[in-house]
């Protein structure tokens, strides 16, 4: 079954290769890229995490607490979680949408629409937000229409989830696209013959075959939004208390020489990203479980 | 998974992410600063807060946005909504005004070139002074590291820069060619260009990186005072530029919130003893005489050229020096 063709699945039969004298590689080059490979985990991945976690308490547990509970601080975890309960949503629906035009249906201009989706990765998120200011700005081409409406978008909470949208657009459909095209429409094909509708297809065909790489897909794309920072920093105007996200708080007290309190806040993204990867670890053993699964009924 | 419980549960999340905030003030203003006022504001805001509770009986809720002064200015003219300005030179002012943001002749509203305080360029070195710096003359010299942010951005920049350029014409013999070498040789041994003179500060201060840096008196001492005075020094040079960092109410946005009289009221406060008091206290140099008097010890007394004398005006200064093409651009090459 291909349906977790996309998802890293764990140990790949290493010790089949191990076993085999054929195979086998010397024991000083397995543990030396062992090795290599740890210490660079170690220099670059686990030190800089150990520092944010060891700076943000060097002061004690009352002042990490101080930091978290300040109300500038609350007000940009709020932030942070609203921009990414709004853009994560709306992410998901556009991503599937887009992964499932693309997959099961030809049309012209599918590889233009291919690399749009990609244009988020490859352009600077400054030049991202830049786009917010200048399209949504007061001297910018809509900009003096939503002002006369008395509407805020850019230096407000609107063009920040503005710009995390677009930050965070293609991690949904980058992800279901190739599984999407690598189970072809075989199956959507037998339901409509059966006599399903467009929506019982999708929901009782397409849904279940992409489910763990939907999941994952939101799970890379809400990471991203709560740790989003350039762009967001372009549209955000910097208001204390109002349009400062996490990283951007982050930021500006570090530059108050509040060190122990930006690492204390720091160390909140930190943990989200931890919770984030605990829990991509378990949706990819709940996929492969269940290819497993659907391995031993099969046979 | 459950979707319907999931569903449910972002929707109270939603709910209860839109309430929270600061709803319940009666008046809100919005302070557009630039970078090392951050301190300041913080404690002058509080102070405010009390005064016009005390005054009209309203709650009054200010909130501050801090940033290199140019891309500030940007920003109010992009459309942030600043009921105030409380930028690094009046140029920054200016351009908000060109914008059609507020009137023309802003700077005439208050007293003093419409600048509640004022404060001057110094010098910051590590301890002991490593490298000998004692003027200006010493940046120049080969193998010294200089830390100043970028005067595109920076308001700080500028006057670091004008400062620099003053120093080099009153020298014997000191003309406009002359001066353009001397800034040039500068620029030249300046070895990280930040955005803003907060980020100039945490470089040197922080990070490590440099022999000197260019800082505005007041983010000098703040930096001793946050930091330790056992890390660094304060050099005062033989000469410096008097920097007037001035404030102004954003006509435009005032009257479309309807907060002319708080945010009017928030500028004059500025002046009165209190708000020269704070001022003081954050290092800036006080305007009100009493203030002076009482704080004339923190301060050096040193040759202090001004903008409108040296250079004719901010705007005269910003076309020939930070425009593009002007001389910042010819003697800055990476």
């Amino acid at each position: 079954m291909a349906a977790t063709i996309s998802l890293h699945l764990g140990p790949a039969h290493a010790d089949r290769y191990e076993n085999n004298p054929a195979t086998r590689e010397t024991p000083w080059v397995k543990w030396t890229v062992i090795g290599i490979s740890l210490a660079f985990f170690a220099l670059f991945l686990l030190l800089p995490l150990v520092v944010v976690f060891y700076e943000a308490l060097r002061k004690g547990w009352d002042a990490y607490l101080a930091a978290l509970v300040d109300p500038d601080a609350l007000s940009s975890v709020r932030l942070t979680l609203l921009a990414a309960a709004i853009s994560v949503p709306l992410n998901l629906v556009f991503g599937v949408a887009a992964a499932w035009a693309i997959a099961k249906f030809d049309f012209p201009g599918k590889s233009f629409l291919i690399t749009l989706i990609d244009l988020p990765f490859s352009v600077s998120p400054v030049v991202a937000g830049l786009i917010f200011v200048l399209v949504f700005g007061r001297t910018g081409w809509l900009g003096p229409w939503f002002i006369e409406n008395d509407m805020k978008v850019v230096f407000a909470v609107p063009g920040i989830v503005l710009a995390t949208i677009f930050v965070t657009f293609p991690f949904v459909a980058r992800e279901l696209i190739p599984l999407m095209e690598a189970q072809g429409r075989d199956e959507e094909e037998a339901s409509t013959v059966l006599g399903a509708s467009g929506w019982q297809t999708f929901w009782h065909v397409t849904l279940p075959n992409i489910k763990w790489g939907l999941i994952y897909g939101v799970i890379l794309c809400n990471a991203r939004a709560m740790g989003e920072f350039g762009a967001v920093s372009v549209v955000s105007g910097h208001i204390r208390g109002e349009t400062n996200t996490m990283p951007l708080h982050v930021e500006i007290i570090y530059s108050e020489y509040k060190f122990a309190a930006a690492f204390a806040v720091a160390s909140l993204l930190a943990i989200l990203a931890l919770l984030t990867l605990l829990v991509k670890t378990w949706i990819e053993w709940r996929a492969a479980r269940a290819r497993d699964e659907e391995a031993a009924e099969g046979s | 998974m459950n979707f319907k419980t999931t569903r449910r549960g972002l929707i109270a999340l939603a709910l209860g992410l839109s309430f929270g905030s600061s709803a319940f003030a009666d008046v809100n203003l919005l302070n557009v600063s630039y970078d090392p006022t951050r301190e300041l504001y913080q404690e002058y805001n509080a102070a405010f807060a009390k005064h016009w509770k005390a005054k009209t009986g309203e709650a009054v809720n200010i909130k501050a946005s801090h940033g290199g002064s140019g891309k500030q200015a940007r920003a109010v003219i992009d459309g942030l909504d600043a009921d105030v300005v409380t930028l690094a030179l009046a140029y920054d002012i200016d351009e908000v005004a060109n914008a059609g943001l507020l009137a023309k002749d802003w700077q005439k509203k208050l007293p003093l070139n419409a600048s509640p305080y004022t404060s001057t360029i110094v010098l910051l070195v590590r301890k002991g002074n490593p490298k000998g710096i004692k003027d200006w003359g010493d940046l120049v010299k080969p193998g010294v590291e200089v830390i100043t942010p970028n005067p595109k951005t920076s308001g700080g920049a500028r006057w670091n820069y004008l400062a620099a350029w003053g120093y080099a014409k009153q020298l014997k013999g000191g003309n406009d060619a002359t001066a353009k070498d001397f800034v040039k040789k500068l620029y030249g041994n300046v070895k990280v260009l930040d955005s803003g003179a907060r980020g100039s500060t945490t470089t040197f201060v922080e990070r490590g990186i440099g022999d000197v840096l260019i800082a505005w008196e007041n983010e000098a001492y703040l930096s001793l005072k946050e930091l330790g005075p056992d890390k660094f020094e304060i050099v005062t040079p033989s000469v410096s530029i008097l920097a007037e960092p001035p404030v102004a109410v954003v006509d435009k946005i005032v009257d479309k919130k309807g907060t002319r009289k708080a945010a009017t009221e928030y500028l004059n406060y500025l002046y009165s003893p209190e708000g020269q008091e704070i001022a003081a206290k954050n290092f800036y140099r006080p305007t009100d005489k009493k203030v002076a008097a009482k704080y004339a010890k923190q301060f050096a007394n040193l040759k202090l050229i001004t903008v409108d004398k040296e250079f004719g005006g901010w705007d005269k200064a910003q076309k020939a020096h930070f425009s593009d093409g002007g001389v910042f651009d010819q003697i800055y090459v990476k």
